[in-house]
Order: structure tokens, then C-alpha cells, then sequence
């Protein structure tokens, strides 16, 4: 007899993704405000994933516990989560500071022990501050297996197996629960919310906690000096001939 | 007005090698007018004006068919000034020599208004595309007429500013040409009609005087408000070369929501909900029949945003899309999600969905925006822009399918020539769009449509042509929407203005 899944999906509140982010006039980090904040998408990707397995094996998961750790806001997207079809939630509420990978993770190990959770679903990464570490280090302070960028997730019973994105192809792996899965863009396309999945969610539990109800003292432990734009790139120029284009590769000795 | 199809990248010919039929072949009861023929003296002339990268007389076959590829002219030369004196220059040599010219802006009409008929010349304003002056206080904009409308708005944007015109065509379609048309679109429910917004034009004369009206002040009553007659004169008048137009701050909020109703009624109890409790920050109000979403669920190749990933488009007769757009997100928030519990509550919309975040507003958009770019993707589309009284709105579409349907014309299979008729549009302004899409242009499908679709425009009171003018396609059908009196000003002020007829003929009035 195989044991209860219960899922736990990580989601970060980012600037959104369709938006093209301005670096603040100070030059140390971008512009948040009058900017429009959404999911993360890789989290959003997980979100779904995590749906799509409890609707899979219905009597195999028991539960979708969403948490995100932000600022009050971050509401907005555990609402959305749980419209999607998470049960549960919470909001490590930390207000407007930023936190670093392994600081998230320290709090992550404690949500995956206060609700006895067996399968993370993760994004691989957050868009804003790309760090791609968060999984990873979870992995090692829980010391449980890793099955990082994922593309396709298959659970039978206790074991998962997880094909993965690598350069130049797709590595095939199996691990037993407990594990952590982090995902890639090719998993799944998130489906629209329909209206009366968004009202249910109202109804769904949201519990707000600051980060001390676990125990964890944030220190940062990087300082950020500058933040700027990548330089721009010099305009192309157009060649007349066949001739002329290859002088200007010579020139430039690209031949 | 014109309203382009969309996304400029996609080109229509990716649809069907067929060659577009001449217009003159199609219509051979045409007659040129008594013009002038084009010359080796003449090019001489327009190279000496513009310089001889600006002449164009090779690989000029996109200028000469419009982008439903329903019309083709035969011209045999495009210029593309650069400044409106090079403009004024151009329309007075073609004066003197009694040339015709069909001016063009973006070429995303949808009345055959921006190609030529026979060989006029083709003065395409792509060359004049800079940014004159932007006031970051007054929001007053200057631009050339060739700028496009989706740089445009990007370049507002980044002040804080919006255009007050969006329509489906913003990729490809020129500011110019959507003043000359009176371009409608997507947000007239918010920000009102170009004759509105538009301060000031500057447009060169058919005898090659500029007139210029570009410094006029948002109040001004001196005199005749002569710039309101370019503004949806399709060309007929002058060339517009500069537009000034006041631009209102851009909502930082903005959310979509999307819907499926029972019934085309249910569609109007929507719409008078939505005026009532979204009120100020209603910013869009579109409806779409199913067989539209059918139609452009071939085209976006993706799942339905109500079918939850299935690959079937939920049953519902009708959808709806609102936009709302202000300046703080809680507030519009709570609006918004108090008018749609309510409204699913009291059974007046079915289901619905509400973007969580950009990508999907634009997803959302796109099964609204899509549509016309998708009706033609079996062929070709006949499309009717029409205003009627809102009750009456969809009736114009049932009543067009059972006639295709006795006529036995629709059909699944190749024999058939018309795919499906489809209806969406502007529900906030009484605009219906009515997409006959075919696989082919037949005379027999257009005897079955025309006259019949615009007497019965004519009989319920409305408008032939709503938003995208009259061009090509709607010359003769004017007076189903105009009175005796008001044709003959028409007529007289076009013969005032230009007595030679050089400029657009074969159209409009």
C-alpha cells in the first residue's frame, strides 16, 4: 500500500513577465511601483502540474498545500492558485524586503515539516531574479532526491519518474517520495481560471504568519551594488551585394 | 474606417497562391476616368522630387492588391515622400498632368479604399514616419501620417500616455490612414471617435496647397471646423501628411474578463449590467457569436479560454469580452469581481474566465482581435460593417444565414462556397461586424449578400458602414445610409476641391 501524496507548490509574486521590467532611478534594483505583478510563470506551471496529478490519482493525493513568501499582496496569487484547484494556503508574510534562495528554502523545509508534505513542485526558477537555486537547496537541507527542469511527470504509486530538459536531449529519472520536482516550460500550458473556480477559492483557507512563527531569522547575506541594463546593441547595416556583404564579414573577421 | 487585419508579420499570401483577381476584371463595366497616362517624363519628374530611391516601379504588386486580396489595381509606380513639401509637389505635377493618385497609408482597409482601380499613381506616406513633438503636460501629440499606430502607442507609453485608437490592425496600419477613415476600433466606447480626439491635420490639397491646421487648441470656435472633412474622407479631399491628436494618460490598471451567455439577449443585459456597475472604468465591450470562436479557434490553433484545456469550444451561443482599465487595481478589482459574482449568480452570463496576468489579457484579446485576420484563412471574407439599433444588432446575421442557407450556398465541403457567416463587433457602440467567410469570391455569393444585406440595414435604420467606410466596395450603397441632400454637398464639395478628380477616384461618393 503506497502512501498519501501531499503536494506542497512554492509560488513567487514577480513583476509580470509580459512587462518589460525599468531599472529605479537609484540603480538598485527595478521599478515596482504602478507595475503590474503576476505569478511567476514557472510557478504557475507547477501550480498546474500539481492540479493535473490529483486529478490523475485522485485517491493517491490527498492534499495541495500552495505557500508563497512576500509581501501582503502575494494574497493575489494564492487566490489565484487555489481558483486553480490548490486546497490550502499560506502567506510567509515578509513584507517588501526581498529574500534570498537559501533563506526561502530554510522556511520552505519548515512548511514541508508543519504540513508533513512528500512531493514539492517548484519552479525551476523566479524570473526576476533568476537565481535557480531555491529547489536545490531545499533538496539538500530536507536530503531528499531532486528532479530538476522537468518536462514530464509520471507518479506511480511511491515512485516518480520525471523526464528532464538537458543540453541535447531529455534524461529520463525515478526516484520514491519524498522528492523535489522543479519545472520547466515544457510541462504543461496553465489552463484560464473559470468564474465559479475564482469564487469557490474565496471560500478556501488562506493563513497569513510572519516568517518568526517558524523559527527563522532572515539574514541576508548578499549585498547588491548596482543593478543596470545590458549594453545596447549597435544598429545592423545593410549591404548592397553579395561581394560587399563578404568584405564586411572579412572585415570584421567573422571570415 | 478602416480597420486592418493584423499582426503585420503574417502575410496574407501564406493563406492561398491564387492570384487576385483585377478589379477591372471582376467589375468590367468599369470605365477609367479621363486621365492622364503615366509617362517616362512624368517618373523623370518624381525622381527629380523625391530622388530615385523613392520611385518605385519594380516588385510593386503589394501595393496594388488590398489585404483581403478581393482588389487589384494595375499601377505602375509607387513614390514615398519623405517631407508633405515633396508631397505637395507630387499631387501638383499629377494635376497638372491630370494623373490620378490613390493615396496609401498602412493598406489594411477593408473596403478596397487603399488600392488602386485602374493605374493610379500610388503615393504611399510609409516614408513620413516621425514623431513631431509630444507635450508630456497637455498630452497633445504631433506625428507624421505614416507613423504606425502600434509604435506609436509604445512610444505614449513609455510617458505614461495612450493613443486614443486601438484596433486589430495596429501592427501595419498608419495614423494617417485611420484618420482618413475615421478609424472605429476597439476602444471608441472609452475614449469617442477620432473627430473627437484629432486636434489638428495637416493634408495637401489636390492642387498641391498644403493646408495646415496642426496648431489648433483643444477649444477653437473660429470659424468652420474644416479639418472634421478629412477626417473619414478617404482620400478624396487630400493627402493627410501630419496629425495632431490629444492623448489621455494611460489606466494603470487594466483587466479582462471574457464570458459565454445563452442568448443574444443575454448579451444586452450584460452590457446595460456592466454600463451600470463598471460605469467609468468600462473601457471595452465586444461580443462574438459562436461560429466566430469556431472560425478563429482554426486560426490561434489553441484551446478555448472557457474550455479548460479541453479541445472543444464550450456550447454557448455567445461570448463576451470586457475590459475595464483605471487607475487603481483594488478598486477595479473589486468592482469588476462584484459585477461578474453577481452576474453569475442572477444567471445572466453562464461561465467566464478573468486574466491573471498579461500574457493571458492578450490571449484573451486575441479571440476577440483574431477574428477578422481568421475569417479569411479558408479563402476570402465579405465583410459588412454595420450600425444598427442594438436590439436589432445580431438579426442581420440570422437573417443573412438563412438567406446563404435557402440559396443552398453554405457548406463543410469544397463545393460550397461559403464557409459560415460569423457576427461579432462593438457592442457599446451599436457596431455588428458580419463575416461571410468563403473559400472563393463568387458573383453568385455577392448577388445572394448585396443589395439585400444593406436594404435591410436601410429598413431597420442603421448604417452601411459604421467604422470602415465606403472605398471600393460601398460607393453605390451610399444613399442607403445617406439622404439626397446630404450626397449632393458631398458631391459638390469633392468637385470644389478637386476638380480633376485625381485624387482616390472610382470610390467613395
Amino acid at each position: 500500500m503506497s502512501s498519501k501524496i501531499r503536494i506542497l507548490v512554492p509560488v513567487k509574486r514577480v513583476i509580470d513577465a509580459a512587462l518589460k521590467p525599468r531599472i529605479n532611478k537609484t540603480n538598485t534594483g527595478v521599478e515596482s511601483k504602478g507595475v503590474k505583478f503576476s505569478m511567476n510563470p514557472f510557478c504557475d506551471i507547477a501550480v498546474e502540474e500539481a492540479v493535473k496529478i490529483k486529478e490523475a490519482h485522485k485517491e493517491a493525493v490527498e492534499s495541495i498545500h500552495a505557500v508563497s513568501i512576500g509581501p501582503s499582496k502575494a494574497q493575489d496569487i494564492l487566490r489565484t492558485a487555489l481558483a486553480k484547484g490548490v486546497d490550502t494556503s499560506t502567506l510567509v508574510d515578509v513584507g517588501e524586503q526581498e529574500i534570498e534562495p537559501l533563506q526561502v528554502s530554510k522556511l520552505l523545509k519548515k512548511v514541508v515539516e508543519q504540513k508533513d508534505s512528500n512531493l514539492v513542485i517548484l519552479g525551476k526558477q523566479a524570473i526576476d531574479d533568476d537565481s535557480n537555486q531555491t529547489g536545490q537547496m531545499l533538496a539538500g537541507l530536507l536530503g531528499w532526491p531532486q528532479a530538476t527542469n522537468a518536462s514530464k511527470v509520471v507518479v506511480e504509486g511511491d515512485f516518480v519518474t520525471v523526464t528532464r530538459e538537458v543540453d541535447g536531449g531529455a534524461e529520463t529519472i525515478r526516484a520514491k517520495l519524498p522528492l523535489i520536482i522543479t519545472t520547466d516550460l515544457r510541462l504543461n500550458e496553465p489552463k484560464f481560471v473559470t468564474l465559479p473556480k475564482m469564487m469557490k477559492a474565496k471560500k478556501k483557507p488562506l493563513e497569513i504568519v510572519k516568517p518568526d512563527a517558524y523559527g527563522v531569522t532572515i539574514e541576508e547575506r548578499l549585498e547588491i551594488l548596482k543593478v543596470e541594463e545590458p549594453p545596447a546593441r549597435s544598429a545592423g547595416v545593410k549591404v548592397s551585394s553579395v561581394d560587399e556583404l563578404v568584405s564586411k564579414l572579412q572585415e570584421l573577421k567573422a571570415l | 474606417m478602416l480597420k486592418l487585419v493584423f499582426r503585420a508579420g503574417i502575410s496574407k499570401r501564406a493563406y492561398s497562391a491564387k492570384a487576385v483577381k483585377l478589379t477591372v476584371e471582376t467589375y468590367p463595366n468599369l470605365q477609367r476616368g479621363d486621365y492622364g497616362t503615366l509617362e517616362e517624363s512624368d517618373l523623370t519628374r518624381f525622381r527629380s522630387i523625391l530622388g530615385d530611391s523613392s520611385v518605385f516601379v519594380d516588385d510593386i504588386e503589394g501595393y496594388n492588391e488590398d489585404q483581403m486580396r478581393k482588389y487589384r489595381g494595375q499601377s505602375q509606380v509607387v513614390l514615398k515622400p519623405k517631407t508633405t513639401s515633396q508631397v505637395s509637389e507630387i499631387v501638383k505635377h499629377c494635376n497638372d498632368r491630370k494623373l490620378a493618385i490613390c493615396p496609401q497609408g498602412g493598406n489594411t482597409g477593408l473596403v478596397g479604399g487603399s488600392v488602386p482601380v485602374f493605374d493610379e499613381v500610388v503615393v504611399s506616406l510609409s516614408g513620413m514616419s516621425q514623431i513631431r513633438s509630444f507635450d508630456e503636460t497637455s498630452g497633445i501629440l504631433k506625428v507624421d501620417a505614416g507613423c504606425i499606430l502600434e509604435s506609436t502607442d509604445q512610444f505614449l507609453a513609455e510617458k505614461g500616455y495612450i493613443f486614443p485608437l486601438d484596433l486589430g490592425a495596429k501592427g501595419s496600419c498608419q495614423i494617417g490612414g485611420n484618420v482618413a477613415t475615421n478609424a472605429g476600433g476597439l476602444r471608441l466606447l472609452r475614449y469617442g471617435s477620432l473627430h473627437g480626439s484629432v486636434l489638428g491635420i495637416e493634408a495637401v490639397l489636390p492642387d498641391g496647397t498644403v493646408f495646415d491646421s496642426m496648431h489648433s487648441l483643444r477649444k477653437d470656435n473660429t470659424g468652420y471646423d474644416l479639418k472634421q472633412l478629412f477626417i473619414g474622407s478617404e482620400g478624396t479631399l487630400g493627402i493627410i501628411t501630419g496629425v495632431s491628436v490629444l492623448c489621455p494618460a494611460r489606466p494603470k490598471a487594466v483587466n479582462v474578463a471574457f464570458l459565454g451567455v445563452e442568448s443574444y439577449e443575454a448579451v444586452q443585459d450584460t452590457f446595460s449590467k456592466a454600463k451600470r456597475e463598471l460605469s467609468e472604468i468600462l473601457s471595452a465591450f465586444e461580443f462574438m457569436d459562436r461560429e466566430s470562436q469556431v472560425v478563429n479557434k482554426k486560426f490561434l490553433k489553441a484551446p478555448h479560454p472557457l474550455a479548460e484545456g479541453s479541445d472543444e469550444i464550450p456550447e454557448y451561443p455567445f461570448y463576451i469580452l470586457i475590459e475595464t482599465s483605471g487607475s487603481n487595481k483594488e478598486h477595479d478589482d473589486a468592482k469588476l469581481e462584484q459585477f461578474l459574482e453577481t452576474s453569475m449568480e442572477d444567471g445572466t452570463i453562464l461561465d467566464g474566465t478573468v486574466s491573471q496576468d498579461e500574457a493571458q489579457t492578450r490571449t484573451l484579446w486575441a479571440w476577440r482581435e483574431g477574428i477578422s485576420e481568421a475569417s479569411q484563412i479558408e479563402g476570402g471574407v465579405y465583410k459588412y460593417d454595420v450600425s444598427l439599433p442594438l436590439s436589432k444588432l445580431y438579426d442581420l446575421v440570422i437573417a443573412a444565414r438563412e438567406r446563404l442557407r435557402e440559396a443552398n450556398l453554405i457548406g463543410e465541403t469544397d463545393e460550397y462556397p461559403v464557409v459560415d457567416p460569423v457576427g461579432y463587433g462593438h457592442v457599446g457602440d451599436g457596431n455588428l461586424h458580419l463575416n461571410v467567410c468563403v473559400r472563393r469570391y463568387t458573383k453568385e455569393v455577392e448577388k445572394v449578400l448585396e443589395p439585400f444585406i444593406y436594404e435591410w440595414i436601410s429598413q431597420h435604420h442603421g448604417s452601411i458602414s459604421a467604422e470602415h467606410g465606403l472605398g471600393f466596395q460601398k460607393k453605390n450603397y451610399v444613399h442607403y445610409s445617406k439622404s439626397d441632400v446630404e450626397i449632393a454637398m458631398m458631391k459638390d464639395l469633392k468637385r470644389h476641391y478637386d476638380p480633376n478628380g485625381i485624387l482616390n477616384p472610382y470610390k467613395y461618393i
